[in-house]
Protein backbone atom coordinates (compact mmCIF):
# COMPACT_ATOMS: atom_id res chain seq x y z
CA UNK A 1 0.00 0.00 0.00
CA UNK A 2 2.42 2.60 1.17
CA UNK A 3 4.89 1.34 -1.40
CA UNK A 4 3.04 3.40 -3.95
CA UNK A 5 3.87 6.62 -2.15
CA UNK A 6 7.09 7.77 -3.74
CA UNK A 7 8.16 10.06 -0.96
CA UNK A 8 7.21 9.02 2.57
CA UNK A 9 7.95 12.47 3.95
CA UNK A 10 4.82 13.73 2.24
CA UNK A 11 2.83 12.37 5.20
CA UNK A 12 4.42 14.85 7.55
CA UNK A 13 6.09 18.22 7.33
CA UNK A 14 9.85 18.69 6.87
CA UNK A 15 11.81 18.55 10.12
CA UNK A 16 12.52 22.27 10.12
CA UNK A 17 8.79 23.08 9.80
CA UNK A 18 7.92 20.65 12.58
CA UNK A 19 10.49 22.14 14.93
CA UNK A 20 9.36 25.67 14.13
CA UNK A 21 5.73 24.82 14.84
CA UNK A 22 6.56 23.05 18.11
CA UNK A 23 8.72 25.99 19.17
CA UNK A 24 6.00 28.51 18.27
CA UNK A 25 3.32 26.58 20.21
CA UNK A 26 5.54 26.20 23.27
CA UNK A 27 6.66 29.82 23.20
CA UNK A 28 3.02 30.93 23.05
CA UNK A 29 2.11 28.67 25.98
CA UNK A 30 5.09 29.84 28.02
CA UNK A 31 4.17 33.50 27.55
CA UNK A 32 0.46 33.02 28.20
CA UNK A 33 0.44 30.21 30.78
CA UNK A 34 3.94 29.70 32.16
CA UNK A 35 4.99 33.26 32.96
CA UNK A 36 1.72 34.17 34.77
CA UNK A 37 2.17 31.15 37.06
CA UNK A 38 5.84 31.96 37.70
CA UNK A 39 5.09 35.61 38.45
CA UNK A 40 2.57 34.64 41.15
CA UNK A 41 5.25 32.82 43.15
CA UNK A 42 7.89 35.46 42.47
CA UNK A 43 5.64 38.27 43.76
CA UNK A 44 4.41 36.19 46.71
CA UNK A 45 7.94 35.67 48.06
CA UNK A 46 9.19 39.15 47.11
CA UNK A 47 9.25 40.29 50.75
CA UNK A 48 10.55 37.02 52.17
CA UNK A 49 9.21 33.82 53.64
CA UNK A 50 8.08 35.37 56.93
CA UNK A 51 5.98 37.93 55.14
CA UNK A 52 4.47 35.14 53.04
CA UNK A 53 3.55 33.09 56.10
CA UNK A 54 2.05 36.11 57.90
CA UNK A 55 -0.08 36.88 54.82
CA UNK A 56 -1.58 33.43 54.53
CA UNK A 57 -2.22 33.00 58.27
CA UNK A 58 -3.74 36.46 58.75
CA UNK A 59 -7.17 36.33 60.48
CA UNK A 60 -9.03 37.75 57.47
CA UNK A 61 -7.36 35.29 55.12
CA UNK A 62 -8.33 32.42 57.40
CA UNK A 63 -11.94 33.56 57.60
CA UNK A 64 -12.06 33.90 53.79
CA UNK A 65 -10.74 30.34 53.52
CA UNK A 66 -13.44 29.14 55.91
CA UNK A 67 -16.21 30.81 53.92
CA UNK A 68 -14.84 29.41 50.66
CA UNK A 69 -14.70 25.89 52.10
CA UNK A 70 -18.31 26.06 53.37
CA UNK A 71 -19.59 27.58 50.11
CA UNK A 72 -17.79 25.04 47.95
CA UNK A 73 -18.92 22.12 50.08
CA UNK A 74 -22.60 23.09 50.04
CA UNK A 75 -22.69 23.86 46.29
CA UNK A 76 -20.88 20.60 45.51
CA UNK A 77 -23.38 18.55 47.52
CA UNK A 78 -26.39 20.35 45.99
CA UNK A 79 -25.09 20.03 42.43
CA UNK A 80 -24.09 16.42 43.00
CA UNK A 81 -27.61 15.41 44.08
CA UNK A 82 -29.07 17.42 41.21
CA UNK A 83 -26.68 15.89 38.66
CA UNK A 84 -27.51 12.32 39.72
CA UNK A 85 -31.27 12.97 39.63
CA UNK A 86 -31.18 14.87 36.33
CA UNK A 87 -28.88 12.38 34.61
CA UNK A 88 -31.10 9.50 35.76
CA UNK A 89 -34.29 11.19 34.53
CA UNK A 90 -32.73 12.24 31.22
CA UNK A 91 -30.86 9.05 30.31
CA UNK A 92 -33.19 6.36 31.68
CA UNK A 93 -36.51 7.74 30.42
CA UNK A 94 -37.99 9.36 27.33
CA UNK A 95 -40.06 12.50 27.71
CA UNK A 96 -40.97 15.60 25.77
CA UNK A 97 -38.85 18.71 26.11
CA UNK A 98 -35.64 16.84 26.84
CA UNK A 99 -33.63 18.95 24.40
CA UNK A 100 -34.94 22.11 26.00
CA UNK A 101 -33.71 20.91 29.41
CA UNK A 102 -30.34 19.95 27.92
CA UNK A 103 -29.99 23.48 26.55
CA UNK A 104 -30.97 24.94 29.94
CA UNK A 105 -28.21 22.94 31.64
CA UNK A 106 -25.58 24.75 29.53
CA UNK A 107 -26.98 28.20 30.23
CA UNK A 108 -24.78 29.12 33.24
CA UNK A 109 -21.72 28.53 31.06
CA UNK A 110 -22.63 31.27 28.61
CA UNK A 111 -24.11 33.85 30.99
CA UNK A 112 -21.72 36.49 32.31
CA UNK A 113 -20.91 35.77 35.97
CA UNK A 114 -21.91 39.35 36.80
CA UNK A 115 -25.41 38.70 35.44
CA UNK A 116 -25.54 35.38 37.31
CA UNK A 117 -24.93 37.23 40.56
CA UNK A 118 -27.24 40.11 39.64
CA UNK A 119 -30.33 37.88 39.25
CA UNK A 120 -30.07 36.86 42.90
CA UNK A 121 -29.79 40.50 43.99
CA UNK A 122 -32.90 41.29 41.90
CA UNK A 123 -34.77 38.35 43.40
CA UNK A 124 -33.72 38.55 47.03
CA UNK A 125 -32.13 41.99 47.54
CA UNK A 126 -33.63 44.44 50.02
CA UNK A 127 -35.53 46.40 47.33
CA UNK A 128 -37.35 43.31 45.98
CA UNK A 129 -40.69 42.00 47.27
CA UNK A 130 -39.20 38.76 48.48
CA UNK A 131 -36.27 40.60 50.05
CA UNK A 132 -38.56 42.91 52.03
CA UNK A 133 -40.51 39.90 53.27
CA UNK A 134 -37.32 38.15 54.35
CA UNK A 135 -36.16 41.37 56.02
CA UNK A 136 -39.19 41.34 58.33
CA UNK A 137 -38.01 38.01 59.68
CA UNK A 138 -34.41 39.21 59.80
CA UNK A 139 -33.27 36.66 57.25
CA UNK A 140 -30.28 37.91 55.30
CA UNK A 141 -29.41 36.21 52.03
CA UNK A 142 -27.89 38.91 49.85
CA UNK A 143 -24.64 40.38 51.24
CA UNK A 144 -24.41 37.24 53.39
CA UNK A 145 -23.20 33.66 53.09
CA UNK A 146 -26.47 32.15 51.72
CA UNK A 147 -26.35 34.52 48.72
CA UNK A 148 -22.75 33.53 48.01
CA UNK A 149 -23.72 29.86 48.17
CA UNK A 150 -26.72 30.39 45.84
CA UNK A 151 -24.68 32.29 43.25
CA UNK A 152 -21.87 29.72 43.35
CA UNK A 153 -24.37 26.87 42.99
CA UNK A 154 -25.91 28.56 39.95
CA UNK A 155 -22.57 29.13 38.23
CA UNK A 156 -21.28 25.58 38.88
CA UNK A 157 -24.54 23.76 38.14
CA UNK A 158 -23.51 22.35 34.70
CA UNK A 159 -20.14 20.81 35.57
CA UNK A 160 -21.14 17.46 37.11
CA UNK A 161 -24.31 16.85 35.13
CA UNK A 162 -22.51 17.51 31.82
CA UNK A 163 -20.03 14.73 32.60
CA UNK A 164 -22.71 12.25 33.67
CA UNK A 165 -25.28 12.56 30.87
CA UNK A 166 -23.06 11.50 27.92
CA UNK A 167 -21.51 8.72 30.02
CA UNK A 168 -24.84 7.27 31.19
CA UNK A 169 -26.34 7.62 27.71
CA UNK A 170 -23.47 5.62 26.25
CA UNK A 171 -23.85 2.88 28.85
CA UNK A 172 -27.53 2.42 28.03
CA UNK A 173 -30.25 0.92 30.17
CA UNK A 174 -29.79 -2.82 29.67
CA UNK A 175 -27.78 -3.57 32.82
CA UNK A 176 -30.30 -1.69 34.97
CA UNK A 177 -33.24 -3.35 33.21
CA UNK A 178 -31.69 -6.78 33.75
CA UNK A 179 -31.27 -6.04 37.46
CA UNK A 180 -34.88 -4.92 37.59
CA UNK A 181 -36.16 -8.17 36.12
CA UNK A 182 -34.07 -10.03 38.70
CA UNK A 183 -36.07 -8.23 41.37
CA UNK A 184 -33.72 -5.41 42.43
CA UNK A 185 -35.36 -2.21 43.63
CA UNK A 186 -34.48 1.30 42.45
CA UNK A 187 -31.91 2.11 45.12
CA UNK A 188 -30.21 -1.27 44.72
CA UNK A 189 -29.99 -0.74 40.97
CA UNK A 190 -28.53 2.73 41.48
CA UNK A 191 -25.93 1.81 44.10
CA UNK A 192 -24.94 -1.61 42.77
CA UNK A 193 -25.08 -1.06 38.99
CA UNK A 194 -25.17 2.60 37.96
CA UNK A 195 -22.86 4.18 40.53
CA UNK A 196 -19.91 1.80 40.00
CA UNK A 197 -20.26 2.38 36.24
CA UNK A 198 -20.11 6.15 36.46
CA UNK A 199 -17.69 6.64 39.35
CA UNK A 200 -14.77 8.03 37.29
CA UNK A 201 -16.99 10.39 35.34
CA UNK A 202 -18.51 11.51 38.61
CA UNK A 203 -15.07 12.17 40.12
CA UNK A 204 -14.07 14.11 37.03
CA UNK A 205 -17.18 16.30 37.27
CA UNK A 206 -16.68 16.85 41.01
CA UNK A 207 -13.08 18.00 40.47
CA UNK A 208 -14.10 20.49 37.77
CA UNK A 209 -17.04 21.74 39.84
CA UNK A 210 -14.80 22.09 42.89
CA UNK A 211 -12.19 24.16 41.05
CA UNK A 212 -14.83 26.42 39.56
CA UNK A 213 -16.68 26.88 42.88
CA UNK A 214 -13.53 27.85 44.79
CA UNK A 215 -12.41 30.34 42.17
CA UNK A 216 -15.76 31.94 41.29
CA UNK A 217 -15.34 35.69 41.34
CA UNK A 218 -17.83 37.77 39.34
CA UNK A 219 -21.10 36.28 40.59
CA UNK A 220 -19.91 36.13 44.18
CA UNK A 221 -18.59 39.66 43.96
CA UNK A 222 -22.10 40.98 43.17
CA UNK A 223 -23.88 39.20 46.03
CA UNK A 224 -21.21 39.40 48.73
CA UNK A 225 -21.14 43.10 49.61
CA UNK A 226 -17.41 42.69 50.40
CA UNK A 227 -17.78 42.69 54.18
CA UNK A 228 -14.30 41.99 55.47
CA UNK A 229 -13.90 38.94 57.64
CA UNK A 230 -17.56 38.06 57.02
CA UNK A 231 -18.55 37.73 53.38
CA UNK A 232 -15.21 37.52 51.62
CA UNK A 233 -14.26 34.37 49.79
CA UNK A 234 -10.60 33.79 48.91
CA UNK A 235 -10.77 35.43 45.44
CA UNK A 236 -12.59 38.48 46.87
CA UNK A 237 -10.03 38.74 49.64
CA UNK A 238 -7.26 38.72 47.02
CA UNK A 239 -9.01 41.55 45.18
CA UNK A 240 -9.20 43.68 48.34
CA UNK A 241 -5.53 43.11 49.19
CA UNK A 242 -4.56 43.95 45.62
CA UNK A 243 -6.63 47.14 45.53
CA UNK A 244 -4.95 48.23 48.76
CA UNK A 245 -1.59 47.89 46.94
CA UNK A 246 -0.72 45.08 49.31
CA UNK A 247 0.60 43.14 46.32
CA UNK A 248 2.82 40.61 48.06
CA UNK A 249 -0.05 39.57 50.38
CA UNK A 250 -2.47 39.33 47.41
CA UNK A 251 -0.05 37.09 45.53
CA UNK A 252 0.72 35.08 48.67
CA UNK A 253 -2.95 34.18 49.07
CA UNK A 254 -3.12 33.60 45.31
CA UNK A 255 -0.43 30.90 45.56
CA UNK A 256 -2.86 28.78 47.60
CA UNK A 257 -5.42 28.76 44.79
CA UNK A 258 -2.72 28.37 42.16
CA UNK A 259 -1.43 25.22 43.85
CA UNK A 260 -5.00 23.99 43.99
CA UNK A 261 -5.41 24.67 40.26
CA UNK A 262 -2.24 22.70 39.52
CA UNK A 263 -3.46 19.80 41.69
CA UNK A 264 -6.80 19.96 39.86
CA UNK A 265 -5.05 19.67 36.49
CA UNK A 266 -2.99 16.76 37.76
CA UNK A 267 -6.04 14.84 39.06
CA UNK A 268 -7.96 15.64 35.91
CA UNK A 269 -5.21 14.18 33.74
CA UNK A 270 -4.94 11.14 36.00
CA UNK A 271 -8.67 10.41 35.86
CA UNK A 272 -8.93 10.90 32.12
CA UNK A 273 -6.16 8.31 31.63
CA UNK A 274 -8.05 6.01 33.92
CA UNK A 275 -11.37 6.09 32.13
CA UNK A 276 -10.61 7.05 28.56
CA UNK B 1 -31.06 -16.00 33.15
CA UNK B 2 -33.17 -18.04 30.74
CA UNK B 3 -36.31 -16.45 32.10
CA UNK B 4 -34.86 -12.97 31.67
CA UNK B 5 -33.99 -13.61 28.06
CA UNK B 6 -37.41 -14.98 27.26
CA UNK B 7 -39.22 -12.13 28.98
CA UNK B 8 -37.01 -9.63 27.13
CA UNK B 9 -37.97 -11.28 23.86
CA UNK B 10 -41.67 -11.39 24.63
CA UNK B 11 -41.86 -7.86 26.00
CA UNK B 12 -39.05 -6.00 24.29
CA UNK B 13 -38.25 -2.66 25.97
CA UNK B 14 -41.30 -2.98 28.21
CA UNK B 15 -39.29 -2.79 31.42
CA UNK B 16 -39.71 0.63 32.96
CA UNK B 17 -37.00 1.53 35.44
CA UNK B 18 -38.19 3.06 38.71
CA UNK B 19 -37.55 6.58 39.94
CA UNK B 20 -38.90 8.72 37.11
CA UNK B 21 -41.29 10.72 39.30
CA UNK B 22 -38.70 11.40 41.98
CA UNK B 23 -35.76 12.31 39.74
CA UNK B 24 -37.77 14.25 37.15
CA UNK B 25 -39.66 16.13 39.85
CA UNK B 26 -36.45 17.01 41.71
CA UNK B 27 -34.74 18.13 38.51
CA UNK B 28 -37.60 20.48 37.60
CA UNK B 29 -37.87 21.86 41.14
CA UNK B 30 -34.11 22.46 41.38
CA UNK B 31 -33.86 24.08 37.95
CA UNK B 32 -36.80 26.36 38.80
CA UNK B 33 -35.42 27.45 42.16
CA UNK B 34 -31.76 27.85 41.22
CA UNK B 35 -32.09 28.95 37.62
CA UNK B 36 -35.47 29.81 36.12
CA UNK B 37 -36.99 31.94 38.89
CA UNK B 38 -33.78 33.97 39.40
CA UNK B 39 -33.37 34.48 35.63
CA UNK B 40 -36.98 35.55 35.22
CA UNK B 41 -36.31 38.57 37.45
CA UNK B 42 -34.33 40.16 34.61
CA UNK B 43 -37.36 40.08 32.34
CA UNK B 44 -39.75 41.17 35.10
CA UNK B 45 -37.51 44.12 35.95
CA UNK B 46 -37.15 45.19 32.34
CA UNK B 47 -40.91 44.95 31.82
CA UNK B 48 -41.19 47.80 34.34
CA UNK B 49 -39.65 50.33 31.92
CA UNK B 50 -41.16 51.37 28.60
CA UNK B 51 -39.35 50.80 25.34
CA UNK B 52 -38.21 54.39 24.86
CA UNK B 53 -36.52 54.42 28.23
CA UNK B 54 -34.98 51.01 27.53
CA UNK B 55 -33.69 52.28 24.19
CA UNK B 56 -32.20 55.37 25.83
CA UNK B 57 -30.37 53.25 28.38
CA UNK B 58 -28.86 50.78 25.92
CA UNK B 59 -27.89 53.42 23.34
CA UNK B 60 -26.27 55.76 25.84
CA UNK B 61 -22.76 56.68 24.72
CA UNK B 62 -21.01 55.00 27.64
CA UNK B 63 -23.03 51.81 27.09
CA UNK B 64 -22.41 51.81 23.33
CA UNK B 65 -18.67 52.23 23.89
CA UNK B 66 -18.72 49.30 26.32
CA UNK B 67 -20.59 47.09 23.83
CA UNK B 68 -18.14 48.03 21.07
CA UNK B 69 -15.15 47.27 23.30
CA UNK B 70 -16.59 43.99 24.62
CA UNK B 71 -17.57 42.66 21.21
CA UNK B 72 -14.43 43.95 19.47
CA UNK B 73 -11.93 42.71 22.07
CA UNK B 74 -13.72 39.34 22.41
CA UNK B 75 -13.71 38.91 18.64
CA UNK B 76 -10.00 39.69 18.28
CA UNK B 77 -9.17 37.41 21.23
CA UNK B 78 -11.27 34.59 19.71
CA UNK B 79 -9.45 34.96 16.37
CA UNK B 80 -6.03 34.83 18.11
CA UNK B 81 -7.25 31.76 20.03
CA UNK B 82 -8.37 30.07 16.83
CA UNK B 83 -4.93 30.48 15.26
CA UNK B 84 -2.84 29.50 18.30
CA UNK B 85 -5.41 26.99 19.56
CA UNK B 86 -5.21 25.20 16.22
CA UNK B 87 -1.41 25.35 16.30
CA UNK B 88 -1.27 23.91 19.83
CA UNK B 89 -3.80 21.17 19.02
CA UNK B 90 -1.88 20.28 15.83
CA UNK B 91 1.47 20.09 17.59
CA UNK B 92 -0.01 18.00 20.44
CA UNK B 93 -1.69 15.50 18.11
CA UNK B 94 0.80 15.24 15.25
CA UNK B 95 4.27 15.64 16.73
CA UNK B 96 6.26 14.05 19.53
CA UNK B 97 8.50 16.04 21.79
CA UNK B 98 9.73 15.76 25.38
CA UNK B 99 7.30 17.08 28.00
CA UNK B 100 4.31 16.73 25.69
CA UNK B 101 2.06 15.32 28.40
CA UNK B 102 2.81 18.22 30.74
CA UNK B 103 2.13 20.71 27.96
CA UNK B 104 -1.12 18.90 27.20
CA UNK B 105 -2.44 19.17 30.75
CA UNK B 106 -1.19 22.77 31.06
CA UNK B 107 -3.61 23.81 28.31
CA UNK B 108 -6.50 23.52 30.79
CA UNK B 109 -4.90 25.97 33.20
CA UNK B 110 -7.26 28.85 32.29
CA UNK B 111 -10.18 26.56 33.26
CA UNK B 112 -8.67 25.66 36.60
CA UNK B 113 -7.07 28.95 37.65
CA UNK B 114 -9.51 31.40 39.28
CA UNK B 115 -10.07 34.34 36.93
CA UNK B 116 -9.10 36.94 39.53
CA UNK B 117 -5.69 35.33 39.87
CA UNK B 118 -5.29 35.21 36.10
CA UNK B 119 -6.07 38.94 36.15
CA UNK B 120 -3.45 39.96 38.71
CA UNK B 121 -0.74 37.70 37.31
CA UNK B 122 -1.26 38.76 33.68
CA UNK B 123 -1.17 42.38 34.86
CA UNK B 124 2.13 41.68 36.63
CA UNK B 125 3.64 40.07 33.53
CA UNK B 126 2.46 42.71 31.06
CA UNK B 127 2.68 45.89 33.18
CA UNK B 128 5.32 48.34 31.97
CA UNK B 129 7.75 47.05 34.62
CA UNK B 130 6.79 43.38 34.14
CA UNK B 131 8.76 40.57 32.51
CA UNK B 132 7.24 41.15 29.09
CA UNK B 133 5.66 44.57 29.43
CA UNK B 134 9.14 46.04 30.06
CA UNK B 135 10.35 45.16 26.56
CA UNK B 136 7.09 46.15 24.91
CA UNK B 137 7.03 49.54 26.64
CA UNK B 138 10.58 50.14 25.33
CA UNK B 139 9.19 49.96 21.82
CA UNK B 140 6.19 52.09 22.78
CA UNK B 141 3.50 49.43 23.27
CA UNK B 142 1.46 49.81 26.45
CA UNK B 143 -0.54 46.77 27.50
CA UNK B 144 -1.75 47.08 31.07
CA UNK B 145 -4.70 49.51 31.38
CA UNK B 146 -5.34 49.52 27.60
CA UNK B 147 -7.51 47.60 25.13
CA UNK B 148 -4.48 45.41 24.35
CA UNK B 149 -4.45 44.23 27.96
CA UNK B 150 -8.13 43.29 27.70
CA UNK B 151 -7.45 41.29 24.53
CA UNK B 152 -4.55 39.46 26.22
CA UNK B 153 -6.66 38.46 29.23
CA UNK B 154 -9.51 37.30 26.97
CA UNK B 155 -7.08 35.30 24.83
CA UNK B 156 -5.84 33.55 27.97
CA UNK B 157 -9.40 32.73 29.08
CA UNK B 158 -10.52 31.38 25.68
CA UNK B 159 -7.52 29.27 24.61
CA UNK B 160 -8.58 25.87 26.08
CA UNK B 161 -11.97 26.07 24.35
CA UNK B 162 -10.36 26.00 20.88
CA UNK B 163 -7.68 23.42 21.73
CA UNK B 164 -10.12 21.04 23.42
CA UNK B 165 -12.67 21.20 20.61
CA UNK B 166 -10.17 20.77 17.76
CA UNK B 167 -7.90 18.17 19.41
CA UNK B 168 -10.34 15.19 19.46
CA UNK B 169 -11.33 15.77 15.82
CA UNK B 170 -7.68 15.84 14.75
CA UNK B 171 -7.03 12.67 16.75
CA UNK B 172 -9.89 10.86 15.02
CA UNK B 173 -8.80 11.99 11.58
CA UNK B 174 -8.06 8.93 9.48
CA UNK B 175 -4.44 8.91 8.28
CA UNK B 176 -5.41 6.57 5.45
CA UNK B 177 -7.20 9.43 3.75
CA UNK B 178 -3.94 11.35 3.76
CA UNK B 179 -2.09 8.31 2.39
CA UNK B 180 -4.67 7.91 -0.33
CA UNK B 181 -4.26 11.55 -1.31
CA UNK B 182 -0.49 11.11 -1.31
CA UNK B 183 -0.70 8.12 -3.69
CA UNK B 184 -2.74 10.36 -5.98
CA UNK B 185 0.23 12.72 -6.06
CA UNK B 186 -1.23 15.42 -3.86
CA UNK B 187 1.48 17.50 -2.23
CA UNK B 188 1.64 18.25 1.49
CA UNK B 189 0.16 21.73 1.08
CA UNK B 190 -2.81 20.35 -0.88
CA UNK B 191 -3.38 17.59 1.69
CA UNK B 192 -3.48 20.11 4.53
CA UNK B 193 -5.64 22.73 2.84
CA UNK B 194 -7.96 20.46 0.84
CA UNK B 195 -8.37 17.45 3.14
CA UNK B 196 -7.35 18.04 6.76
CA UNK B 197 -8.52 21.61 7.19
CA UNK B 198 -12.09 21.11 5.85
CA UNK B 199 -12.53 18.18 8.27
CA UNK B 200 -11.64 20.16 11.34
CA UNK B 201 -13.24 23.44 10.24
CA UNK B 202 -16.60 22.84 12.03
CA UNK B 203 -14.79 22.03 15.30
CA UNK B 204 -12.59 25.08 14.86
CA UNK B 205 -15.63 27.32 14.36
CA UNK B 206 -17.39 25.78 17.38
CA UNK B 207 -14.32 26.24 19.58
CA UNK B 208 -13.86 29.82 18.45
CA UNK B 209 -17.52 30.61 19.10
CA UNK B 210 -17.23 29.13 22.59
CA UNK B 211 -14.13 31.22 23.26
CA UNK B 212 -15.94 34.32 21.99
CA UNK B 213 -19.02 33.63 24.15
CA UNK B 214 -16.86 33.07 27.21
CA UNK B 215 -14.88 36.25 26.52
CA UNK B 216 -18.02 38.40 26.22
CA UNK B 217 -19.05 37.69 29.81
CA UNK B 218 -15.60 37.65 31.38
CA UNK B 219 -15.18 39.88 34.42
CA UNK B 220 -12.64 38.63 36.97
CA UNK B 221 -9.49 38.78 34.92
CA UNK B 222 -10.39 42.03 33.14
CA UNK B 223 -10.96 44.37 36.06
CA UNK B 224 -7.31 44.18 37.10
CA UNK B 225 -5.70 44.61 33.70
CA UNK B 226 -8.05 47.12 32.05
CA UNK B 227 -8.11 50.05 34.45
CA UNK B 228 -11.90 50.30 33.87
CA UNK B 229 -12.01 53.82 32.45
CA UNK B 230 -15.54 54.70 31.26
CA UNK B 231 -15.67 55.29 27.46
CA UNK B 232 -12.13 53.90 27.12
CA UNK B 233 -11.43 50.55 28.77
CA UNK B 234 -14.77 49.70 30.39
CA UNK B 235 -16.25 46.38 29.22
CA UNK B 236 -19.96 45.52 29.55
CA UNK B 237 -19.77 43.30 32.66
CA UNK B 238 -17.80 46.02 34.48
CA UNK B 239 -20.41 48.59 33.42
CA UNK B 240 -23.22 46.36 34.73
CA UNK B 241 -21.31 46.02 37.99
CA UNK B 242 -20.92 49.79 38.37
CA UNK B 243 -24.66 50.32 37.70
CA UNK B 244 -25.43 47.74 40.41
CA UNK B 245 -23.13 49.49 42.85
CA UNK B 246 -25.09 52.71 42.27
CA UNK B 247 -28.36 50.77 42.83
CA UNK B 248 -29.36 51.53 39.22
CA UNK B 249 -31.09 48.16 38.80
CA UNK B 250 -33.09 49.23 35.72
CA UNK B 251 -29.96 50.30 33.90
CA UNK B 252 -28.15 47.10 34.87
CA UNK B 253 -31.00 44.84 33.74
CA UNK B 254 -31.54 46.67 30.43
CA UNK B 255 -27.85 46.30 29.55
CA UNK B 256 -27.92 42.67 30.69
CA UNK B 257 -30.90 41.83 28.47
CA UNK B 258 -28.90 42.76 25.39
CA UNK B 259 -25.98 40.63 26.64
CA UNK B 260 -28.29 37.71 27.48
CA UNK B 261 -29.98 37.74 24.08
CA UNK B 262 -26.54 37.68 22.48
CA UNK B 263 -25.60 34.69 24.64
CA UNK B 264 -28.78 32.84 23.63
CA UNK B 265 -28.10 33.49 19.95
CA UNK B 266 -24.53 32.25 20.37
CA UNK B 267 -25.67 29.11 22.19
CA UNK B 268 -28.17 28.49 19.41
CA UNK B 269 -25.45 28.98 16.78
CA UNK B 270 -23.16 26.53 18.58
CA UNK B 271 -25.92 23.91 18.63
CA UNK B 272 -26.58 24.43 14.91
CA UNK B 273 -22.85 24.16 14.18
CA UNK B 274 -22.56 20.96 16.17
CA UNK B 275 -25.52 19.49 14.33
CA UNK B 276 -23.96 20.59 11.04
CA UNK B 277 -20.59 19.11 11.88
CA UNK B 278 -22.03 15.70 12.84
CA UNK B 279 -24.08 15.68 9.65
CA UNK B 280 -21.02 16.43 7.52
CA UNK B 281 -18.88 13.65 8.96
Amino acid sequence: MSGKIKNKSILSEPLIVRLTLIAAAILFLIIFLGLPIAVIFKEAFELGLNNYLTSITDAETVSSIELTVITTFVSLILNLIFALAAAWAITKFDFRGKNFILTLLDLPLTISPVISGMVFVLLLGSHSLLGQYLNQYDIKIIFAAPGIILATTFVTLPYIVRELIPLMKEQGRQEEEAALSLGANGWQIFFKITLPNIKWGLMYGLILCNARAIGEFGAVSVVSGHIRGLTNTIPLHIEILYNEYNFSAAFAVATLLTLLAIITLFLKTLISWKFK
Amino acid sequence: MEAVNISNKVFPRKKILPGFGLTFGFMILYLSLIMLIPLSTIFINTAGIDFKEFWNIVTDERVMQAYKLSFGASFIAAVIDSVFGFLVAWVLVRYDFPGKRIVDSMVDLPFALPTAIAGISLTAVFASNGWIGRYLSDIGIKIAFTEVGIIIALTFIGLPFVVRTVQPVLEEFDKEVEEAAATLNANRFQIITKIIFPTIRPALITGTTLAFARALGEYGSIIFISGNLPLKTEIVPVLIMSKLEQYDYQGATAISIVMLLTSFILLFTINILQWWSTKHK
